[in-house]
């Protein structure tokens, strides 16, 4: 950020018919950002999206009138000379290093099938526009398809799953995140050992926690399927999921079956309860939102209410003893003790900022049971609305990979920065008891999650100091020993940044509404 | 070549990936089989033409 000496311009330049993908122009858009004199930069594609972005930050819509989707916009904002500097070498920063990825790329569908005929899969992460066209191609191809890509429309994703059916195929996504064939990991995935549960989930982080408590159980993963995440809305009628449940009871390697989701569509519960109970094999299902009492608790499907419970029954169906024990009672109890001392009168509430979606959804079903209201920018029924700035809330559990934070920015698993801004304005807030965080380690995540996190953290714990009160930091980490970030260091990180650090978000949660009980209960005993 | 579900659970992902090249990047680390595909939009068509295109091509 520059010193803002100088006048202050805005200019964008466009490069007709550029293409590059979303993550490198972000990483553009930071190194500019970054340079002496530069306030604000964006590289970004010319969708009607991006251009209205650029409208509201003020640049001039002359300048982009003529721009389409196939073209590269920068808008730069800063001094003067600062902004004439970085446009008189442009293209210079437009360069991409040669990489590994150049020594396996090919320039079309057919040079890539040529070289590879024995192709089984298609990961597609263009932009949404084009990315139904692509999986069409794959299908053609005879490909299963990952799509990572979003704003597919319903009716396309249908279409394709639909095609892929008939072919035996499936199509993961749209909106899939992750997903893990055969102790290979597909976009955001953990490193996590094989072993003999299979998984198939709607959601993208909750297969990630789901996966990483298996593996940290000591057993792991025989195969990990995202659906997308309108896979079971009766519009899609829950193809892929179901696909994957039948693919997964036939796979030898495969003990027992869990599906993970949101609440499914009305018309498609019931042919999913009961094509798990129809399996061979012990199935689990948690269906994160529903209410407690809205599944009969059966042998078939077991029903789980969290993803740790999910895959405690997932193990202890298949035998497996020894499971790790949940941090204990006792334990939880004397840190809470130590926590709530330092508090003033006014902290009382949660501040739950999530860059996993589940794990927001999660934490408010958790309060839910526990008779408490939140506000959520994603509220399950019973919880409140809230958008950005609103200040009046109790509990605020937000989650930060929601588009309102992610349009045209990078989404916080791989960029700290807005949760950072949130995250430091928590303690500025005197009403703050808890804040409470995720951090996702795994491929395609952060190098250094914690660590992007950790300044905030004191930040934040400082900030309450000065009031005189305490801000109590509770922090799950969803990842593995085997993660290229490394379990134990993004722990101690978090710890030596003042935060208690926990195995998962349902624990993590749990432990935020013992220290909120305790303020409370401890009040009214005054 | 036709492949289905389960021959894609039996033999493990060999694959083509299309977009964010980090993508391909961390199958390679892992040691599974993959080719990127330089994508690029295409251009502003029709969708007749499109279409006839993908027949062609």
């Amino acid at each position: 950020m520059g010193n803002g000496r100088g006048s202050v311009i805005r200019d964008v330049a466009i490069r007709r018919n550029r293409y590059y993908d979303s993550v490198f122009l972000m990483s553009v858009a930071s190194r500019l950002a970054k340079l002496p004199g530069i306030e604000d930069a964006a590289a970004v594609m010319a969708t009607p999206s991006n251009r209205q972005m650029l409208l509201d930050l003020g640049f001039d819509p002359a300048g982009l009138r003529e721009a389409t989707a196939n073209d590269l916009v920068l808008a730069v904002r800063g001094e003067r000379d600062a902004v004439r500097s970085v446009f008189d070498v442009l293209d210079s920063h437009l360069v991409r290093n040669e990489d590994a990825v150049s020594s396996i790329s090919a320039p079309s569908w057919r040079e890539a099938m040529t070289r590879q005929p024995a192709s089984n899969v298609a990961l597609i992460s263009v932009p949404g526009h084009y990315a139904a066209r692509e999986a069409d191609v794959a299908l053609d191809a005879g490909l299963n398809v990952f799509l990572f890509s979003d704003h597919v429309a319903v009716e396309e994703e249908l279409a394709l799953k639909r095609r892929a059916a008939e072919a035996e195929l499936i199509v993961m996504g749209p909106d899939c995140g992750t997903a893990i064939v055969a102790g290979i990991g597909l976009g955001f995935a953990n490193v996590v050992r094989r072993g003999p549960v299979g998984v198939v989930a709607s959601s993208g982080t909750g297969l990630q926690e789901f996966t990483c408590l298996v593996h940290r159980a000591g057993s792991g993963i025989s195969h990990a399927l995202g659906t997308g995440s309108r896979d079971l809305s009766d519009a899609i009628g829950g193809i892929s999921t179901l696909a994957a449940v039948r693919a997964l009871e036939l796979d030898q390697g495969t003990r027992a079956i869990v599906v993970l989701s949101k609440p499914p569509g009305a018309r498609t519960l019931p042919s999913l309860m009961a094509a798990l109970a129809g399996c061979s094999k012990p199935t689990v299902v948690c269906l994160l939102g529903l209410a407690a009492d809205a599944l009969p608790r059966g042998p078939r499907p077991l029903v789980a209410r969290t993803l740790d419970e999910a895959a405690t029954m997932a193990l202890r169906a298949i035998g497996a003893s020894d499971l790790p024990e949940v941090q204990s009672v006792v334990d939880v109890r004397r840190w809470v003790g130590a926590e709530v001392e330092g508090m003033t009168s006014e902290q009382k509430y949660i501040r739950g900022l999530f860059a996993g979606g589940t794990f927001c959804y999660q934490a408010q079903q958790i309060l839910r049971d526990l008779g408490m209201t939140a506000s959520s920018n994603a509220p399950l029924p019973g919880m409140h609305a809230w958008v950005e700035g609103d200040t009046c809330c109790k509990h605020t559990l937000v989650d930060m990979g929601a588009d309102e934070f992610t349009e045209g920015r990078p989404h916080p698993m791989i960029d700290a920065t807005q949760r950072s801004a949130h995250v430091l304005a928590v303690g500025e807030d005197s009403t703050a008891a808890v804040l409470l965080l995720d951090v996702i380690l795994g491929y395609g995540a952060a190098r250094d999650p914690a660590g992007d996190l950790a300044d905030a953290i004191r930040g934040a714990r400082a900030g309450a100091e000065r009031r005189g009160g305490h801000l109590a930091v509770i922090a799950s980490v969803c990842g593995t020993d085997g993660d290229p970030q490394g379990l134990e260091g993004q722990e101690a990180t978090l710890r030596d940044a003042g935060a208690l650090v926990f195995a998962s978000n349902a624990q993590a949660t749990l432990a935020s509404c013992e220290i909120v009980g305790r303020l409370t209960s401890s009040r009214e005993a005054k | 070549m036709t492949t289905t579900l389960q021959a894609l659970l039996d033999a493990g992902p060999i694959a083509i990936n299309l977009g964010l090249r980090g993508f391909a990047e961390s199958l390679k680390n892992q040691g599974a089989p993959v080719v990127h595909v330089t994508w690029e939009p295409p251009a502003e068509l029709d969708a007749d033409l499109t279409s006839l295109l993908d027949t062609l091509i």
